[in-house]
């Protein structure tokens, strides 16, 4: 059974525009190891992009393709989740971006996993295994942080405050993801707030919960104004020379 | 219709065996595990490969890669398929490839089943130092130069090198 092909663009467009937004660090990150870290990070993230892409093409058929969707396609028409799309910010900011994310993509991939799409299946599996990695390095950073300096604390909390609107939105489903069981939406939420919890813990912080939304819907093409600065300078190249070939 | 002349697949793995891999030149793409199947019904030949990494840079220089070799053979009734499923894994790569890495100064994966999924901050994975061959080593960065490696250092010769890490 095939899955809706807007929730396959919206899995692949979080994946493109968070890893778009990692990398902007490239050659500005705090230490070189870290630098080379989100920069990987990123390259992963926009393969996964790329998985989910050619799948939603082959499924859009004539004309379609990865380029075509992730360099033609405008803001309101992405279906990302709007906590990619904030600014980098410090690295306070994209670090718990980061691990909010990862956390999310290793519960939902898990269960994905299992998907009669066989094709969402093999991606799921595929991506879980770089997504371990990217969730121990984020955990790790948040307890680093948290744990870490008086001004680290006071950089990580206050990442906290101004993500914490954009939380709910992960789990408030969209009309694509009604295929999702209610039971199972559930146990992905319950499990990603004790591993947030856990977390923080560790890190001397007290996770501010996920309270209401705040009314963006990245997911059904309602975004910040970000979105539309990042695709500016993403699709520049493709829009001003459509026959550019790279 | 003529009949289509008979390719031995090994025929086919042997130019396979000779396609080094474009970012650790000194394994071939065999050694890695990424070539899953060599069909050749038909005097059409289909190969089967599938990416380490999900955004490795590498995976379309060697789709390109093949396709070249296997025309400068001679070959052109070819297609070359990605596969995800079942996911790459280092337990691919063969013993020659490993002791090849090791010679370059690469440190060679540890099994995946006994070294992967590790906890937060655990204690490093024991990785041996490819050039003095100490076990006394320690991390310095989960992310190396390229997505499949880490970046180690030897507490005996000192000496910082690559681990190509367990996935």
């Amino acid at each position: 059974m095939q899955l809706p092909v807007d929730y396959i663009l919206h899995l692949a467009d979080t994946a493109l525009v968070l890893g778009h937004r990692n990398s902007e660090w490239c050659g500005h990150g705090p230490v070189l190891e870290q630098d080379i870290a989100i920069t990987n990070i990123s390259l992963d993230l926009i393969g996964q992009a790329r998985h989910f892409y050619q799948y939603a093409a082959t499924l859009l058929g004539d004309g379609y393709s990865e380029d075509r969707l992730a360099y033609f396609r405008s803001a309101a028409e992405f279906k990302n989740l709007t906590l990619a799309e904030l600014p980098k910010e410090d690295w306070a900011h994209t670090i718990l971006r980061q691990f909010y994310i990862s956390s999310y993509q290793s519960l939902l991939f898990s269960y994905l996993k299992q998907e009669k799409d066989e094709q969402v299946a093999a991606i799921a599996e595929k991506c879980l295994k770089e997504i371990t990695y990217h969730l121990r390095w984020s955990s790790e950073w948040v307890i680093r942080l948290g744990d870490g300096t008086e001004e680290s604390k006071l950089r990580i909390e206050k990442a906290a405050a101004n993500l914490h609107p954009y939380l709910a939105e992960i789990f408030f489903p969209a009309f694509y993801e009604q295929f999702l069981a209610e039971a199972d939406r559930q146990e992905i939420k319950k499990q990603w707030l004790a591993r947030a919890n856990e977390i923080f813990e560790e890190a001397g912080l007290l996770f501010p919960g996920i309270g209401n939304s705040n009314g963006y819907a990245g997911k059904t093409g309602q975004h910040t104004v970000y979105l539309e600065q990042l695709l500016t300078e993403m699709q520049v190249l493709p829009r001003t020379y459509p026959d550019a070939v790279w | 219709m003529v009949n289509a002349p008979y390719i031995p697949p090994a025929d086919i793995w042997d130019i396979l065996k000779n396609i080094p891999d474009p970012e650790i030149p000194v394994i071939s793409i065999t050694d890695l595990g990424i070539v899953r199947d060599v069909q050749t019904g038909g005097g059409r030949i289909v190969i089967t490969i599938t990416p380490t990494y999900s955004g490795c840079p590498a995976h379309e220089v060697i789709m390109q890669t093949i396709r070249m070799e296997l025309l400068a053979h001679g070959y052109t009734n070819m297609e070359i398929k990605q596969a995800l499923f079942p996911a790459w894994t280092t337990d691919w790569m063969t013993n020659d490839g490993k002791e090849k890495l090791r010679r370059f100064g690469i440190a060679p994966p540890n099994p995946v089943q006994q070294f992967c999924h590790q906890g937060l901050f655990a204690a490093d994975e024991t990785v041996q130092c490819p050039r003095c061959g100490s076990f006394s080593t320690k991390k310095i960065s989960e992310f190396g130069s390229t997505a499949c490696k880490a970046l180690y250092q030897c507490t005996d010769c000192q000496e910082p090198f690559d681990y190509f890490k367990c996935h």
